[in-house]
């Protein structure tokens, strides 16, 4: 029985399962998005190995196995026998432009293999599969292999070590991207160099020594609208400051240190591209380390201050420590989104085909991103599963720098 | 309770920067004096003329209803105000015969030598042993002959706290690891390692079981025989079981806090001289 005065009526509130029935609604809602966001996710992912696994018919100036010295197949033969092969096979001419760019004799085994596999067998994709056709359509895989007498096929993985050791090549078996990878990391070291410290002062200096009134509070507003700022006026913002504005630190100049290449001499460097991605998501990491900072206990700030801690004593000891942690998480977001740029890169002056790796900050540059775009703006398929791996090595290069920030953000959090 | 091994350091000067100043408090018998004090947050006054002279070396209380500005009055003391935006206080406060509020004082050095303990304990998120060594250590502990080493001083301090016991084995545990009344000592043993005259205590049982209370009343009898302890306080018994003298502040008709009446706890609790403490303290309001 219920106490004196305070009575249940013998009926439940008769709303009760209309009330539950509407949160369950909302609860069903929420897990079929969750879902589609998955199911988005996993599609994406089998898109891109479907491109990057497949058949590829393959044919060659030469047959291969013609070049074979007593069973010995080229790729294990001497430095001698391969000049030999390339001396039997190329034009006078084509030699003589080859022994010019590098001496036969300075090249090691692995070179020579690549050159005579680029000069002499000259390889061409004639047909390329993606992995449900290689799977489930053979008939029409055995029919294209037909048409092209004295081909050879093979089963290719693209993201196999060639891509990442070759530099780019018009010839797509033969094409990498290592120029793109140095570039990616270059840049985005740089980015992170000049990006992070600025970010992080701002952020102390907007938190911890400004007072709330109204041109503060306008500028706030300000770094919040310039994170939705669309990524190419960065790149024109780039173009104009770092490119045009200081060319003569951006090309090296001022240190003597131009490299050979007239696109690099105008600025278009390195050097500029990590400007200008840092220009890009300083707004990011301002807003994010504001947000950590403001987040630390004020407690924690009272207690230090209390014992005659300067406020610089403060926020270096208590303050940053404790919002390290969020800030790296910003840091992180902002660096991902770096990494992927194409637009103000693309303004700022990318390079789309160099076969030579950055050798600092002055040489001229191209990035993954700017790789990816330009070859699958290309109509040949073989092109696509090029594509296809390279955008593989570009989300391992995402997951391992995010890897990287997130263990160094648990150790912090493990040090309170 | 406490050993008397650990009294040695307590009059002794174990900082590199105090010294002659430390003769010139004293001269006037009282640890620090409000002289006409208001405290205004933006346009708002929050205490009105406050005049009070806190006696060395005692426990003073400060209980009032809320909103009646005790604890502006007790972080006007070693400037703690001044993080308030839109704070600033009229009238003088003396410490050392030197006005806290005068334009050439530094609050860092206000704050060094009038140690606080708040409302919620607060200990770093760092270890015991770091949470009374970082402010030492700030403040410019020097290790030398005839000075204690760092390890003697946390020891020192920690068993002062009434914690030593409790924390010996588990130093490099994290402050947080402790229960609310073992941080709230620590945050005293932390406050004492700085060496303080002035210990302000912002209700600092509020937050903990009656037994933690208990912990800490104690405490603070043990502490005033070396520092000048003064405690704001919601609790009336609390006042009344550990205070030597109290101030009575209640709220005037246009909501400013105002000093109603200051003397001895016994003469205030038995025999106030104002009808509006009587009323107070016997329950009538607040």
């Amino acid at each position: 029985m219920n106490g004196p005065g305070l009575s249940f009526p013998v009926e439940f509130d008769p709303t009760l399962p209309r009330r539950h029935s509407s949160g369950n609604i909302f609860a069903r809602f929420f897990l079929v998005s969750t879902w589609a966001g998955i199911a988005a996710l996993a599609l994406l992912m089998l898109t891109i190995l479907n491109d990057s696994i497949g058949y590829v018919i393959i044919t060659t100036e030469v047959d291969p196995a013609s070049l074979a010295v007593n069973g010995v197949p080229y790729e294990e033969q001497t430095n001698q026998q391969l000049t030999d092969i390339l001396a039997n096979h190329l034009s006078a001419r084509r030699l003589r432009v080859l022994e010019k760019e590098t001496p036969f004799a300075d090249l090691n085994q692995a070179e020579l293999v690549l050159l005579v596999e680029q000069e002499v067998l000259d390889p061409e994709a004639a047909a390329t599969f993606s992995m449900v056709q290689s799977l489930f359509d053979r008939s029409m895989v055995n029919a294209e292999l037909a048409e092209h007498p004295g081909a050879t096929m093979q089963m290719r993985f693209w993201l196999q070590p060639g891509l990442l050791s070759n530099s780019g090549s018009s010839n797509a078996l033969l094409a990498g991207i290592r120029t793109a990878l140095y570039g990616s990391l270059w840049i985005i070291a740089i980015t992170i160099l000049v990006a992070f410290p600025i970010g992080v002062g701002a952020a102390i200096f907007l938190e911890e020594y400004t007072v709330d009134n109204a041109f503060y509070r306008l500028l706030r507003a300000n770094i919040t609208n310039l994170a939705g700022v669309p990524s190419i006026i960065y790149g024109m913002l780039g173009l104009a400051i770092f490119v045009r504005g200081m060319q003569p630190i951006t090309s090296g100049a001022l240190f003597n240190a131009v490299s050979g290449d007239p696109a690099a001499a105008t600025g278009r460097t390195i050097l500029s591209a990590g400007f200008t991605l840092a220009l890009l998501i300083l707004p990011l990491i301002i807003i994010n380390a504001q947000e950590a900072i403001r987040a630390v206990n004020p407690l924690l700030r009272q207690a230090s201050l209390g014992l005659g801690a300067t406020q610089w004593e403060t926020i270096w000891h208590h303050v940053l420590p404790q919002a390290m942690p969020g800030i790296l998480t910003g840091t992180i977001l902002a660096i991902s989104r770096a990494i992927g740029e194409t637009a103000p890169l693309v303004v700022v002056g990318a390079a789309t085909y160099i076969t030579f790796d950055p050798t600092g900050p002055f040489s001229k540059f191209t990035t993954l991103p700017i790789a990816i775009y330009q070859w699958v703006s290309r109509p040949q398929p073989e092109f696509r599963s090029l594509a296809a791996a390279s955008i593989l090595v570009l989300m391992a290069l995402l997951l391992s720098l995010n890897a990287f920030a997130i263990a160094l953000r648990n150790r912090l959090q493990k040090k309170q | 309770m406490l050993s008397s091994n650990i009294m040695p350091y307590a009059q002794s000067n174990i900082f590199s920067k105090t010294g002659e100043q430390e003769e010139a408090a004293g001269a006037s018998g009282f640890a620090i004096e409000a002289r006409n004090l208001s405290i205004h947050y933006s346009a708002f006054r929050a205490v009105k003329n406050v005049d009070m002279a806190i006696p060395e070396r005692k426990i003073t209380a400060i209980i009032g209803p809320s909103g009646c500005g005790k604890s502006t009055v007790l972080r006007s003391f070693n400037r703690m105000n001044d993080l308030v935006p839109g704070a600033h206080a009229e009238g003088d406060v003396i410490f050392m015969g030197q006005n806290i509020y005068a334009p050439q004082v530094d609050p860092v050095e206000v704050r060094r030598r009038i140690g606080m303990v708040f409302q919620k304990p607060n200990p770093f998120p760092r270890s015991i042993y770091e949470n009374v060594a970082w402010g030492a250590r700030l403040n410019g502990f020097k290790v030398g002959l005839g000075r204690p080493s760092m390890d003697e001083w946390v020891e020192n301090c920690l068993r002062k706290a009434a914690l030593w016991d409790e924390v010996k084995d588990k130093l490099n545990q994290s402050g947080l690891s402790l229960s609310g009344g073992q941080q709230q000592r620590l945050c005293i043993a932390r406050a004492i390692a700085i060496q303080p005259q002035i210990i302000l205590m912002d209700e600092p049982a509020s937050a903990l079981d009656p037994i933690a209370t208990l912990k800490v009343e104690e405490l603070m009898q043990e502490l005033a025989r070396d520092y000048t302890i003064i405690v704001v306080t919601h609790n009336m018994q609390q006042a009344a079981r550990v205070s030597d003298q109290t101030a009575f502040f209640t709220v005037d008709a246009d909501r400013a806090g105002m000093l109603v009446e200051f003397g001895d706890t016994r003469q205030i609790f038995t025999n106030p001289k104002d009808s509006r403490t009587e009323g107070y303290i016997s329950g009538k309001y607040g």
